[in-house]
């Protein structure tokens, strides 16, 4: 008992000495184990009167709670030091880039029509698509268009072969338009109709503002009391949505056999916003598509009567609004594959 | 078509300036294309006149001209024209006049100079240096009528600006300074004033017989016969310089006049050398192969479908597309025949363009002339001929066939149609107003709307919508009310299982590949290299050799692609598109969607993380399976090892779905490859896009509460025995308790038999609701083992 205060203090001095978690054991066992130094005088209580028992227990204890307590705090501090050097060995350079595929990307024509798609999604338009070689009927007589009309010289278009076709006797073209595809969905669907028709299509031209095939979004509505006042909203609507600015619209006079009446849209320049330049051709605006409220023809040739139902329909070149949209000033790298072009979109 | 504004003007005029009249004509549906000066930026030249002319001392080109003009007397000019002589007027550009500019944008200013040691005070100009037209051949020599010493720009009228309107086709009616003039007044709401054309009287009796044996084809012939004209003269100037602002050039008087009256009135007419035809006309359809010189000495063999315009003995004219070499007016042309005809637009359209031509007759033939406009034109022709070459105008002769004249139109409007056409109510008086302005009669009014007469110039108004299109046109399209469109906002079912595109190609995106778009016509060698048992649908009028037949497949495309970028230091390329391929098959020519991918290079982008090495097999593999993955339930789709023209035999496979081929993935056959120069082998795929777009819509199943086994079995069989084969085998022979089923190794190599492979196969167990037992599974395991033994000839290792 007298030595408690001694071992005490020997065994802090080792706690505070020890280097390792080895060492501190060392300490835990010799002097708090059970047969460790500073417990061993616990047994020679027995030898003390039941009046100085207890205090004499407690103060062993509280020796043994002060070593506990210390061999504890190193403890500590060795754990802590070996996970810092863990942490240490283990720290990489986070600035390098991650593993794994990096991403592709959409052609810029897609990005535009899925773009144009999602617009008119939204507003309850089913995506329609249909043949891209087409037969006489869809392309031209069923749009009002009949062999011989002027406005076939309009449309340069591609003949193809017969010889490998359902009719070796018939007239197939490579679509001109998608039109044909809203013939089809007549012929098929009872009005009320609302789709978007986009596509390729072909025409034998090839400059540098033409490429023999591009990209073209028609829609069609057709319903009771469709008004030329509807359809002026509709596409203004959906300009102003696609370029997600206020762009003044207007609506031209035109011709095209399928309507009557006929209108081109022009939008204010994106470019200079109307002010003239080289994208505009100094008009201030640019030329964005055709439309028209559907000529009864049109309606008779598939089977809806033009008395009941009126209906309007609209075209776009969609490489010319992805041209527009994001800046391209050359169609012709559309269909180049050019991957440095690809992967700006 | 070209129109000249003080031309116009000089039938309409209305209080807008250039810039205005022509926003209004775009607005009007006369779109205009374009504006240019009718003559270039010049000041100080007049009308010069050249006394006198002697030969340059020093030099055999130069001549030195003594020419009058000028307001202080004779100047000296030196000239190099060769048509440079005494007696003609020409434009006179005096010391100090400026010329136009030249592409730097600075004018030309006129210098006294010295020319080989002669003085030269001015310049004697071309048509090329005024900017007023193509000639640079020589001088311009003006008529003798211009007076000399007059400003030249006043004189000619040349501040005047030449309008080019893309017309539509249907607005024939505005192919003619009438007929723009007609739709400006309409618009400015301003007279037009025509002019005063009258009735030839006739000097002499001479006629010449004219039958229409096709009537159908043209209704209305009109002929006169004028005797004795001069030839030798050239048109007034005025004309000459209408002319020249429509884009025609001076060629005769006869031609000149013809030409100024399609121009003016927008009727195509034809003069013929009377002395060289054959008893009389007929109008009649060409016999098959007959032949015919035309005016621009182009031999043709006639197609019955065209109508020619005879006399006794030949074809002499395609009637109102061009005529013959062997009938026209030449200089020694005594009388000739004018012509004014109206064709049936149906027997015109089409037919130059079959001959390869195109006419500013047939231009407007198919488009629809005027039919009450031929005695109009043919007087204003004889009266503007005779100022010019003299001559005796006989009597008209006009044979018509009144069952084949297009009958009186009359279309129906009502109100109702308006309100419901257009969006709004249009006030009655404002609907009668537009519409009779622009030459419609109003026969009737109805309680419900009205009946209006068209005019016989107006081809394109046949019905009611055509109605429309005029009050919408006239009253503004940009004044018309603009709505929302107002619909049903039901909802509807939405398909689950079907799999959006773009889905498809997110998919492909998000594992690195860059969507292309090829053009669907193919190079026929290219196509042949990949597909070549394939008879590709070809075009009629391909527009390159190397676009001339639609595609089998999306692979040449993506292949082209890849070069492309070769070339462009790529290294690493991954494509996909989606599109059509034109296919054969039994049922016909199928014109299927589908969806490719090309790899080709490294492995990964270049990047310090990068695990070396090149695409293989396994890689598009993988994508392709990640694309078939979407479908949920991908079980329904096998790959089976198999042979297709453009891959390589011992790496492709068909993709199946539910036992049926939907595509193929594989090695570009090294020999393409080989032939096309590409280094490194290529991995492609494409799959129908049907087989990919449409998904299982996920049904729950039981979560089993109770242990997963799994025994691993190491097999041994011959090399040539897909894997596949073995993992059908042990599916069907390890029971209904069999969950899963991998193949997690696959060695052949050092250690084994090397016509063998070892096949490692990892076999789940699991039973929904109770634990299974050893020997249920070692029952499981031991039929699937000796199923395998009798099938493959496997042994465990
Ligand atoms: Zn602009």
């Amino acid at each position: 008992m007298d030595n408690l205060a001694a071992l005490t203090e020997e065994a802090l001095k080792l706690v505070a000495e020890a280097q390792d978690m080895a060492a501190l054991d060392h300490v835990r066992v010799e002097y708090l184990g059970k047969k460790g130094q500073i417990t061993a005088l616990l047994k020679t209580l027995g030898k003390l009167s039941a009046e100085e028992r207890p205090a004499a227990g407690a103060e062993i204890n509280k020796a043994k709670q002060q070593v506990q307590e210390q061999i504890t705090v190193a403890k500590d501090g060795f754990e802590k030091a070996a996970i810092d050097e863990k942490l240490a060995s283990e720290t990489i350079d986070v600035t390098l880039s991650g593993r794994g595929q990096t991403n592709g990307g959409l052609h810029p024509v897609t990005r535009t029509l899925q773009r144009i798609e999602d617009i008119f999604a939204a507003a309850g338009y089913d995506v329609e698509e249909g043949p891209e070689i087409e037969d006489d009927f869809h392309n031209f007589e069923a749009l009002n268009i009949p062999a011989h009309h002027p406005a076939r010289a309009m449309h340069d278009t591609f003949y193809v072969d017969p010889a490998q076709l359902d009719d070796p006797d018939g007239t197939y073209v490579l679509r001109t338009h998608t039109s044909g595809v809203q013939v089809r969905t007549m012929e098929n669907k009872e009005p009320p109709i609302r789709i978007i028709c986009p596509g390729r299509v072909y025409r034998c031209d090839s400059d540098l503002t033409h490429t023999p095939m591009f990209h073209q979004v028609e829609g069609l509505v057709v319903d009771k009391d469709i008004s030329f006042a509807d359809l002026k909203g509709t596409v203004s609507q959906f300009l102003k949505a696609f370029f997600e600015k206020d762009v003044e619209v207007r609506f031209r006079p035109s011709y095209f056999p399928f309507t009557e009446p006929s209108a081109e849209m022009d939008i204010q320049c994106t470019n200079c916003g109307g002010e003239g330049c080289r994208v505009c051709s100094n008009t201030g605006w640019l030329e964005v598509g055709g439309c028209g409220m559907v000529h009864p023809n049109v309606f008779k040739a598939s089977g809806v009567d033009p008395e009941v139902y009126t209906g309007f329909a609209f075209g776009m070149g969609a490489d010319r609004l992805a041209m527009l949209r994001y800046g391209v000033n050359d169609l012709r790298l559309f269909f180049e594959s050019d991957l440095k072009f690809l992967r700006q979109f | 078509m070209k129109v000249s504004e003080s031309w116009l003007r000089e039938w309409v005029n209305p209080d807008i300036n250039t810039a205005d009249l022509m926003e209004q004509l775009t607005m009007a549906g006369l779109e205009v294309d374009g504006v240019e000066a009718a003559a270039g930026e010049f000041s100080g030249v007049l009308v010069g006149e050249i006394v006198s002319i002697e030969q340059h001392p020093d030099a055999d080109k130069l001549r030195v001209c003594q020419v009058a003009g000028h307001p202080e007397g004779m100047r000296q000019v030196v000239c190099g024209a060769p048509n440079a002589r005494a007696g003609i007027k020409i434009p006179f550009a005096t010391v100090g006049s400026l010329l136009p500019p030249d592409e730097n944008g600075k004018p030309f200013k006129i210098k006294k100079a010295k020319l080989r040691g002669v003085e030269s005070h001015g310049m004697l100009c071309a048509q090329n240096e005024l900017q007023v037209g193509e000639d640079s051949d020589g001088i311009w020599e003006l008529p003798a009528s211009v007076e000399t010493g007059a400003d030249l720009r006043e004189v000619l009228n040349l501040d005047d600006k030449l309008i080019e309107i893309d017309l539509t086709p249907n607005r024939g009616d505005c192919l003619s300074i009438k007929g723009v003039a007609r739709d400006v007044g309409v618009l400015n709401r301003v007279a037009v004033s025509e002019p005063q054309i009258d009735a030839v009287a006739a000097i002499s009796g001479e006629t010449f017989p004219v039958t229409i044996t096709a009537g159908k084809q043209c209704p209305r012939y009109v002929g006169r016969v004028i005797k004795g004209v001069n030839l030798n003269q050239t048109s007034p100037l005025w004309m000459q310089e209408k002319l020249r602002r429509a884009g025609n050039r001076s060629i005769s008087p006869v031609v000149d006049v013809t030409n100024f009256v399609l121009l003016e009135l927008g009727q195509p007419m034809h003069a013929f050398d009377l002395g060289t035809l054959k008893q009389g006309i007929n109008v009649r359809m060409a016999e098959q192969g007959e032949e015919l010189t035309l005016l621009d000495g182009q031999e043709v063999k006639l197609n019955a479908d065209t109508l020619v315009i005879a006399d006794a003995e030949r074809a002499i004219a395609m009637a109102g597309i061009m005529g013959g070499e062997a009938t026209a007016v030449s200089d020694t042309t005594q009388d000739i025949f004018l012509e004014s005809a109206f064709f049936d637009p149906i027997a015109i359209a089409g037919r130059a363009r079959n001959y390869g031509l195109h006419t500013d007759s047939s231009h407007r033939y198919e488009r629809g002339v005027d039919y009450q406009l031929q005695e109009q034109a043919i007087e204003r022709a004889t009266e503007l001929l005779m100022s010019i070459v003299g001559g005796e105008p006989g009597p008209l002769v006009l044979v018509e066939s009144a069952d084949h004249m297009p009958a009186e139109r009359s279309v129906t409007l009502r109100r109702e149609r308006i309100l419901r056409g257009l969006g709004f109510a249009m006030d009655d008086a404002e609907v009668v107003d537009i519409l009779t302005r622009l030459g419609l009669g109003l026969l009737n009014t109805r309680e419900t709307g009205w009946e209006f007469s068209v005019p016989s110039y107006r081809f394109d108004i046949s019905i009611e919508e055509d109605l429309l299109e005029e009050l919408a046109r006239v009253y503004g399209y940009n004044n018309l009310p603009t709505t929302s469109l107002v619909a049903d906002l039901a909802l509807l079912p939405r398909e689950e299982a079907k799999i959006g595109l773009p889905v498809v190609r997110r998919q492909l995106i998000a594992r690195g590949y860059q969507e292309a778009i090829a053009y669907s016509f193919v190079e026929p060698k290219l196509l042949a290299l990949f597909d070549p048992s394939a008879t590709p649908v070809k075009l009629l009028n391909p527009i390159s050799a190397d676009m001339a037949v639609m595609r089998t497949t999306l692979w040449p495309g993506l292949v082209t692609a890849l070069q492309y970028n070769l070339n462009r230091q790529q290294s690493r390329v991954r494509l996909f598109e989606t599109g059509q391929r034109f296919v054969r098959r039994a049922s016909g020519l199928a014109q299927e969607p589908v969806v490719a991918g090309l790899i080709y290079g490294e492995r990964g982008a270049e990047a310090w993380s990068s695990e070396p090495g090149k695409v293989d097999f396994y890689d598009i593999k993988g994508d392709l399976e990640s694309v078939l993955n979407l479908v949920g339930d991908d079980s329904v789709f096998t790959f089976e090892k198999a042979e297709n023209d453009a891959l390589h035999p011992g790496q492709s496979a068909a993709v199946l779905k539910n036992g049926e081929v939907v595509g193929y993935v594989g090695a570009l056959h090294p020999q393409i490859q080989q032939e096309l120069g590409i280094a490194q082998p290529v991995y492609l795929f494409e799959v129908n896009q049907a087989s990919v777009l449409l998904a299982s819509i996920p049904a729950f199943q039981e979560l089993s509460k109770f242990p997963e086994v799994r025994r691993d079995l190491a097999l041994l069989i011959d090399r040539e025995i897909p894997a596949q084969n073995l993992v059908n085998t042990a599916r069907n022979g390890a029971g209904e308790h069999l969950v899963d089923l991998k193949v997690f190794d696959v060695y052949q190599g050092e250690g084994i038999d090397p016509h063998r492979k070892s096949v490692a196969l990892g076999l789940t167990f699991q039973h929904p609701s109770r634990t299974l037992t050893e020997d249920e599974i070692n029952a499981s395991v031991d039929t699937v083992v000796k199923q395998l033994e009798t099938e493959f000839n496997a042994t465990q290792r």
